[in-house]
């Protein structure tokens, strides 16, 4: 299943950072969340978009994790050649992130 | 205990003008606060105002106080929005015009000393992201603004006014500081500061968490989204607080909304800066307490940092653009032979361009290759657009998609092109001492 099943998004821009938050429907899913979305497989997701570092933030309280990717919007919004200089559709192709059906 | 409701007018610049006016027609708000100023429209606000010194505030400014004034000073509802952009003076001094027009009797603050570009150019502040000293650049800074905190906004409300504009503050500052006004919060109160910042998080995009910019069709369905509320934050003397929105809005506040929110323009959720407070989400939760209506708790907060981010506007080269769109069969073959041949004529003609992109819309525009899989499209749009150093240079990147009518492949249609100069942003952090808030008060008697 994809990621898209079990979770929403909303993407934030800072500069050429990029922040996409990834929350469960059911906070019961946030392990599962944790398991699979690691900063590895999100940086590797966005290869060739993000050109930097990729960090992920956990918050358990609300089933949600917070992803921030530097280098990631062409300079930031001003300057960007981008077709969407901010970056907002970023959160949304994460949601195509593939996860396993069932827990392991 | 003592509580206050306040109401998001806008979410940003340009954002819609009637809820404003139904929150304070029906929100039984105490203030009325309107976030108006993204990173870059200060840099543009600025260039208005050296063009005309009775320029620089906000476009809509004009319009949002002529639909609100009347309502809000009957009610006794106080406004704060930072509408002064680059300009806080004229935009009071335009506010009175329209007090006075409408025949009402105000106090109209503004608030200014974020302006802080002649310390860029002349001082040893260094830019955050590159390291090179802000001095350097003097000849192509637009702009230099810190962010304010709330203090100034607290101090004008103080002094009695009904209506403050401030240039740059820190967004959720403007929402905080009817909070230290009516509950007298020390300003090295963190809890209570982080609480009410949190609130301001939460309501200074407006529309974004009572369901807008949140719908995915059968997934998170959002009712009414036409005539979307925005939003209102109850909130108590201890820092408690509930977000709602007017019964008969449009839109809903869910606890998802708020999750979406409450991480937007997030970085590390443990510290949120601002210049007030750092403040700590990353323990927080969200409680549907009846329909529109979610309780908010377990934001903690620690000392507010000793500098002042400021946002830099730079003019930074120009962009040109031109598009072309082809349809039917074999419209991504010609789509594709269309880019290659802008590719050879730029080419051939020696284009000055530091960046160059080449996009297929609906294919690859958005994520590259990466992410698209490239099914063959009934329609496709091909764009070009590159970086020059003079706007005459940008220009001939559309002139060379456009003249693909003629020379290109075969059905080539709707040709647009543009260019523009680019103010691009960057930050530099300055010590609290170099920025000095004024507040000036101006009178309007009917």
């Amino acid at each position: 299943m994809k990621l898209f099943d079990i979770a929403h998004s909303r993407t934030g821009d800072k500069g050429d950072i990029s922040n996409i938050s990834v929350i469960a429907y059911d906070e019961k899913d946030y392990a599962r969340l944790a398991a699979h979305v690691t900063a590895e497989r999100v940086k590797e997701h966005f290869k060739g978009i993000v050109h930097g570092d990729v960090v992920r933030y956990e918050l358990p309280s609300i089933g949600a994790l917070n992803f921030v990717m530097y280098e990631a919007l062409g300079g930031g919004v001003t300057r960007s050649l981008a077709l969407d200089p901010h970056g907002k559709c970023l959160g949304s192709a994460l949601l195509a992130l593939e996860i396993p059906d069932s827990d392991v | 205990m003592k509580t206050i409701r306040i109401g998001a007018g806008a979410g940003y610049s340009g954002d819609r003008i009637e809820p404003a006016l139904e929150l304070a027609q029906k929100g039984k708000i105490d203030y009325l606060v309107f976030e108006c100023l993204a990173e870059r429209t200060i840099a543009i606000a600025q260039k208005a105002k050296l063009a005309d010194p009775s320029k620089g505030y906000d476009a809509l400014l004009a319009e949002r106080m002529e639909t609100v004034l009347k309502v809000c000073a009957e009610k006794g509802i106080k406004i704060i929005t930072n509408m002064g952009a680059a300009n806080p003076q004229a935009g009071a001094e335009k506010t009175r015009e329209i007090a006075a027009a409408q025949g009402l009797s105000l106090k109209i603050a503004s608030v200014s000393g974020d302006d802080v570009l002649e310390t860029l150019k002349s001082g040893d502040i260094k830019i955050t992201e590159t390291g090179q000293p802000a001095a350097s650049m003097s000849n192509v800074l637009v702009s230099g603004n810190a962010y304010l905190g709330a203090a100034p906004i607290v101090e004008a409300l103080e002094q009695g006014a009904d209506v403050v504009i401030t240039g740059r503050v820190a967004d959720p500052a403007l929402f905080l500081a009817p909070q230290i006004k009516e509950f007298g919060w020390a300003f090295d109160d963190w809890a209570h500061l982080a609480k009410g910042t949190a609130v301001g998080h939460l309501l200074e995009c407006g529309g974004q968490v009572t369901g807008g910019y949140f719908a995915e069709p059968g997934r998170k369905d959002v009712p009414g989204l036409g005539r979307l509320g925005f939003p209102i934050a109850e909130v108590s003397e201890d820092g408690s607080f509930v977000i709602t929105k007017v019964e008969s809005a449009g839109g809903h506040v869910t606890t998802d909304t708020c999750k979406e929110q409450i991480l937007y323009e997030v970085h590390d959720p443990k510290s949120y800066l601002t210049p007030d407070v750092t403040a700590d989400f990353s323990q927080i939760t969200f409680t549907q307490e009846g329909p529109d209506r979610v309780r908010v708790e377990g934001v903690t907060g620690r000392e507010r940092p000793a500098t002042l981010k400021v946002s830099v506007g730079y003019v930074d080269g120009y962009i040109g653009e031109g598009q072309i769109s082809y349809a039917g069969p074999g419209a991504l073959a010609r789509a594709k032979l269309a880019l290659e041949i802008v590719q050879e004529r730029l080419g051939i003609i020696g284009l000055k361009s530091s960046e160059l992109r080449y996009d297929l819309i609906g294919v690859n525009a958005i994520h590259r290759d990466v992410l698209a899989p490239q099914p063959e499209p009934t329609e496709v749009r091909a764009r070009v657009t590159g970086r020059c150093e003079s706007m005459k240079e940008a220009v001939r990147i559309g002139n060379e998609v456009e003249t693909l009518y003629t020379n290109g492949p075969a059905g080539g249609g709707g040709a647009t092109k543009s260019a523009r100069q680019v103010v691009a942003m960057l930050s530099a952090l300055v010590p609290r001492a170099a920025v000095t808030p004024r507040i000036q008060i101006i009178e309007v008697q009917s």
